[in-house]
């Protein structure tokens, strides 16, 4: 019985004792002497569980009586997860290799946190979600902080923790809540007690503290405060890593309890989600046209990113969650391509922020600007990019739900939004020439490679989606019943 | 008698005076760190109160996670308070500014 449990979650397990283990050995021999090595080690370990992940399991099983539930969801969930941190930690090898920020913990640290997002995406009870939520937060808390000898850094870290806290304080209480009314913790018992009638006034309420908790790790509006500074202040590495599998593992967890436990009472649900996605939306797109740094900007950019993401949560259907995970999926794409742009951004090897020092970037590395410019047309969701399928998939999942309102708010916000994708590549592009811009920004292949690839994915990936589509289908299948 | 509803009246009071806590507060960071865990101990009342109440020891298991939690929690945000106070030499709340957001 036990066994055939701990079969189940292997993965998680394997990639628990990898870290705990390494940590050992760094401690006991080299220190950081071993960093380089473990980034390429934690990776590879990551890409492999990932793939073990995507080609093994069949079906919906559950571990634990329930706890945690193993279906194609989670599956799907994970594969994003494990392939994005690997992929962002072998794009900061270098970067942090340079600036005399690696340490052994960074990798470890990202692979613990990789383990509380799986435990995130297949929550079958409260007590899971809490704790793969808490094991993912306290890791990212401190990763935030990496830079300890700068204060933005760690102001980052210090903002980030305290508003992290309050938002997992929300949750409990609605967790708490719940469980009070409901009378149990697990998911399954949670529904069948919403399925008799109306859902009762403790459970509502208890439901709106788990939606705000859970809108705090996504930065939906008005729970994304801490997003802007926590961008701006850690490294950018980590801001990469933010911007990518701790997204899709909130958004994950986010469907996980909304359908398994609250899938009985969507209309309960449904217009508060739509109102956070649409608030997301908007103030994505409106703030994040006054900003000068591009690590801020790529936050007000996530904001507005995990607004569309959420109207697919909003719709409430098979086919929302379809376009939820569709839309992640090609987001963290994007991201990891942008942020291997970012990284490369350097001007007399210091790391520069400011999008005018772009200026003209175009005529120095052509080839650089060109994949950046197929990027951030993607952002914006310019047809035929990629990016504009994913948005296109809320679009109709929303419209068909019966919120067309919402669509139509959609497509208004991404129209403000592309204002300031296009500013950056207006600078690329017809910028100033009497004003000096970046240099090259050095020949790290590995960054290309990552940009270039995921260019290329934004253009060649409207032909089928490399199976995404279908394999997103089958996820939210097992999901919504 | 004191019942269900005098508990959860208790535990939400606490809840409510740490929030307030984390956003009236211009003083010390130190007091954020105490008003997170007047919040989580606010929980843990209200999950020890309807675990008795419904008779089922789930609630308290939960508890004794909520607690365990909290302390990992306490010590990350103190390690990182510590860090902030070498850089920044002060630990005042209106410090805490050098990005705006």
């Amino acid at each position: 019985m036990v066994s055939a449990d701990l079969t189940l979650v292997l993965p998680e397990i394997l990639l628990a004792i990898y870290a705990m283990g390494m940590l050992l050995v760094a401690v006991y021999t080299t220190k950081d002497g071993l960093a380089s090595t473990l980034v390429w080690m934690t990776a590879a370990v990551m890409a492999a569980l990932g793939v073990w992940i995507a080609t093994t399991g069949e079906g919906t099983t559950t571990a634990f009586n329930g706890m945690l539930v193993l279906d194609g969801f989670a599956r799907f969930a994970k594969v994003t997860i494990l392939l994005s941190a690997a992929a962002v930690l072998i794009m900061s090898e270098a970067y942090m290799k340079s600036r005399d920020l690696l340490r052994f913990e960074y990798p470890l640290l990202v692979a613990l946190s990789a383990v509380g997002m799986m435990v995130m995406v297949s929550a079958g009870d409260l007590m899971a979600l809490y704790m793969g939520l808490e094991l993912q937060s306290l890791a990212l808390y401190v990763v935030a902080s990496l830079r300890r000898d700068s204060v933005k850094s760690t102001e980052a870290g210090l903002k980030y923790f305290v508003l992290g806290a309050l938002s997992s304080g929300l949750l409990l209480y609605g967790a708490s809540l719940v469980y009070g009314y409901a009378g149990t913790t697990l998911f399954s018992g949670i529904i069948e007690t919403a399925q008799h009638g109306d859902v009762s006034l403790g459970l509502l309420f208890g439901l709106v503290f788990l939606i705000s908790g859970m809108a705090f790790k996504v930065s939906a509006v008005p729970f994304h405060m801490w997003t802007p500074d926590v961008y701006e202040g850690s490294p950018t590495p980590v801001t990469a890593f933010f911007a990518t599998a701790p997204k899709v593992a909130a958004m994950g967890l986010f469907a996980r309890v909304l359908h398994d436990a609250f899938g009985n009472a969507v209309s309960d649900w449904s217009q508060i989600v739509a109102l956070l996605s649409v608030l997301s939306m908007f103030l994505g797109a409106v703030a994040a046209i006054g900003q000068s740094n591009i690590k801020r900007l790529m936050a007000f950019s996530s904001i507005a990113h995990m607004g569309y993401a959420l109207m697919g949560l909003a719709a409430g259907t098979v086919l929302g969650v379809q376009a939820m995970l569709i839309y992640m999926a090609i987001y963290v794409t994007m991201n990891v391509g942008t942020f291997a742009f970012i990284l490369m951004m350097e001007k007399d090897g210091q790391p520069v922020t400011d999008i005018a020092a772009l200026n003209m970037y175009s005529k120095r590395e052509p080839g650089k600007a060109l994949a950046m410019l197929v990027l951030l047309f993607s952002l914006a969701g310019v047809p035929p990019m990629l990016g504009f399928f994913g948005k296109f998939y809320v679009l109709r999942a929303a419209y068909e739900a019966g919120l067309a309102w919402l669509a139509v708010a959609g497509v208004i916000a991404s129209v403000i939004g592309a204002y300031y994708y296009l500013r950056i590549v207006f600078y690329m592009y017809f910028g100033d020439e009497s004003q000096e811009g970046l240099d090259g920004g050095g020949s790290n292949t590995v960054l290309w490679g990552f940009l270039m690839a995921s260019a290329a994915v934004m253009v060649l990936g409207i032909a089928n989606m490399f199976g995404v589509e279908s394999a997103a289908a089958a996820a939210a299948a097992t999901l919504v019943n | 008698m004191i019942g269900l509803e005098h508990y959860l009246t208790v535990a939400a009071t606490l809840f409510v005076i740490g929030i307030f806590g984390l956003f009236l507060n211009r003083k010390n960071i130190i007091i954020l760190l105490m008003s997170i865990e007047l919040m989580l101990l606010a929980v843990n009342i209200n999950l020890v109160a309807f675990s008795s109440f419904l008779d089922d020891l789930v609630g308290q298991v939960f508890t004794l996670f909520v607690l365990t939690v909290a302390a990992a929690e306490a010590a990350i945000g103190l390690a990182i308070l510590v860090c902030f106070f070498r850089n920044r030499g002060t630990i005042a709340v209106e410090d805490v500014n050098v990005m705006k957001g």
